[in-house]
């Protein structure tokens, strides 16, 4: 019995570690080579090329500095407003608070949906815009009843000696809810950093202009452009490369899928426990 | 505190709710809302009368439907499994890599698909080839029959680790004297399983199949898109049409916009009826409830 169960985990561990292994030794094989087959767990003929030419091209080097942009200045509202909000909603005194719950949780569930929304952000002219990448769905409202949870615990005493030495609400919400709530502010941070970093969807509907496109709409255009190389016109180095016939299509996706991928496969080593511990708060609500 | 978040709230998700009325004018944008004209039900029934109506109903349901049967209990076996692991090193490294994908991006993933299930190349016909199960390589992403079952396993692929840490925490909040009681009374492994650590999870389990159920209509969405290359890839179609893609296609791709609204609008409404439906069973058979 034992002995079945550890070979199932381990073949679905496997099963899930492979696919991201290959792409890895392909991005490091040199195309023609891996077009050959069999290229599976170690590169065959390494090389650096596919890389060079990825980051030589200003197409993806700019969309690289736009998705990080929009990951950390996006990140920051976020937090910002939704913390505030909770905050907020947190304290006793406030009149209509039920009005306010309701209002945030009917949202939860129903949406006028993707057009009325698009309608709604080309008539307020933030169409193709960057501010549009940054605020779009910045108070996040299943984070705030998280922080809302974690903002009624405090002890009441660390407000009310803060606010006889001078302190207004401001002054107490910055001074002392914020530092200490380290915890769950690097949790939600995390999970909303993840999310905007991983989005290629918002920007493909609502941004036209190819230079506010982030990477992750970049790479769909490059894996859907594929083989047919109708968008690879556009990058110069691609269509040259391609012409001298050093690389493949395939070896040059998987070199963006790899750095489109890289920070958070970097980062989640020391990260994993927050992961786990925020996937608890965020389902253990009730 | 509360304003600027409230003033959010109430123009991006209220005045799109607002907004919903358009399905029943027919919108121009270059007119404005209140200008256009009213036409009634009549988008309603085009959607209703439209050829493609009845493939993109049985898409919604039968993805949904599929990705419930195998994507919820899938992430509960693996708990399961994982709980009965002493060697912690192995339990480690296993819930290490399995959550991995959970963080990587639609868009990767779908890459990675591609890259696996390719024609010439792809790891998963070489290895049928090797292993003399299929003489000539298949290729996958061209026949619509298998879309389902591609898009599922992907699904769960994608999510079984992280959906087991909550089933992992609850069973880790079990007490470990009802597991010696039962051994003392001579019950298998086997048998403690279904006696203590499944009903001791009920209530976690019930919330997330509530959570399921209430999603049912939501056949999924960037993984179809993605999948069949952004709905470029036609062959796909009959079987990977849903009422969320079609939205897409109609609204922002062709930029019917009326005629979007109103498919995505009766979507909205029978997702959250089935929610009420699923939660009020839920708290008349004395199980957790959502509210």
């Amino acid at each position: 019995m034992q002995a079945i169960i550890y070979a199932v985990l381990a073949v679905l561990a496997f099963v899930t570690f492979y696919p991201f292994w290959n792409s890895l030794v392909i991005s490091f094989n040199t195309g023609s080579d891996t077009a050959l087959g069999g290229v599976t767990f170690w590169a065959r003929d390494f090389t650096l090329e596919n890389y060079k030419i990825v980051f030589k091209e200003d197409d993806i080097f700019h969309a690289y500095i736009i998705t990080i942009l929009r990951t950390v200045f996006g990140t920051a509202l976020s937090m910002f407003f939704t913390a505030l909000f909770a905050y907020g909603l947190s304290k006793k005194g406030i009149v209509f608070k039920k009005f306010y719950m309701i209002l945030c949780i009917v949202t939860m569930y129903f949406s006028g949906g993707l057009i009325p929304y698009f309608i709604l952000i080309y008539d307020m002219h933030l169409y193709n815009t960057f501010t549009f990448l940054l605020i779009n769905g910045m108070i996040n409202v299943y984070n705030m009843i998280i922080f809302r949870t974690f903002f009624a615990e405090l002890p009441d005493g660390l407000e009310e000696s803060a606010r006889i030495d001078g302190c207004s609400n401001f002054g107490v919400f910055f001074k002392i809810v914020i530092p200490i709530s380290g915890p769950v502010l690097a949790t939600l941070s995390l999970f909303t950093a993840v999310g905007l970093w991983n989005d290629w969807f918002t920007p493909a509907v609502f941004i036209s202009d190819q230079s506010l496109i982030p990477l992750q709409t970049l790479l769909v255009q490059i894996i859907n452009a594929g083989a047919t190389a109708s968008l690879m016109t556009n990058l110069n180095t691609y269509a040259q490369s391609m012409v001298q016939n050093t690389v493949t299509v395939k070896a040059l996706q998987m070199a963006t899928m790899m750095i489109a991928t890289l920070p958070i496969l970097m980062i989640y080593p020391f990260l994993q426990k927050y992961f786990v511990k925020g996937a608890l708060v965020g389902s253990l609500k009730e | 505190m509360i304003l600027p978040a409230i003033a959010f709230l109430l123009i991006f998700s209220y005045i799109p709710m607002w907004g919903v009325m358009m399905a029943f004018k027919e919108y121009n944008l270059f007119e404005g809302f209140k200008a256009s004209p009213w036409v009634g039900t009549l988008h309603f029934r085009m959607f209703f009368e439209s050829p493609e109506f009845w493939s993109i109903v049985r898409n919604t349901l039968c993805i949904s439907l599929l990705k419930l049967a195998f994507g919820f209990p899938a992430p509960i076996i693996l708990a399961l499994l994982l709980n009965e692991v002493k060697n912690m090193l192995f339990k480690r490294v296993v819930q290490t890599i399995t959550y991995i994908p959970h963080f990587i991006s639609w868009v990767v993933v779908s890459g990675l698909v591609f890259s696996m299930l390719a024609v010439d190349n792809g790891t998963v016909n070489e290895v049928l080839m090797k292993s003399t199960l299929i003489e000539e390589p298949i290729n996958w992403l061209s026949i619509p029959e298998y879309f389902w079952g591609i898009l599922v396993s992907v699904g769960v692929w994608k999510e079984i680790g992280f959906g087991s840490i909550v089933y992992l925490a609850a069973i880790a909040g079990i007490d470990p004297a009802l597991y010696e009681a039962a051994s003392i009374d001579g019950a298998s492994r086997f048998k403690q399983i279904f006696t203590i650590t499944l009903p001791s999870m009920s209530a976690v389990i019930t919330i997330f199949l509530l959570l399921g159920v209430g999603n049912i209509l939501n056949a999924g969405f960037e993984d179809i898109l993605l999948l069949t290359k952004n709905l470029n890839n036609g062959i796909l179609l009959p079987y990977a049409q849903t009422v969320d893609t079609y939205v897409y296609q109609m609204g922002i791709l062709n930029q019917r916009y009326s005629y979007a609204t109103a498919a995505g609008l009766l979507k909205s409404v029978l997702s959250v009826l089935l929610l009420y439906i699923a939660n009020t069973i839920a708290r008349r058979m004395g199980k957790a409830s959502l509210w």
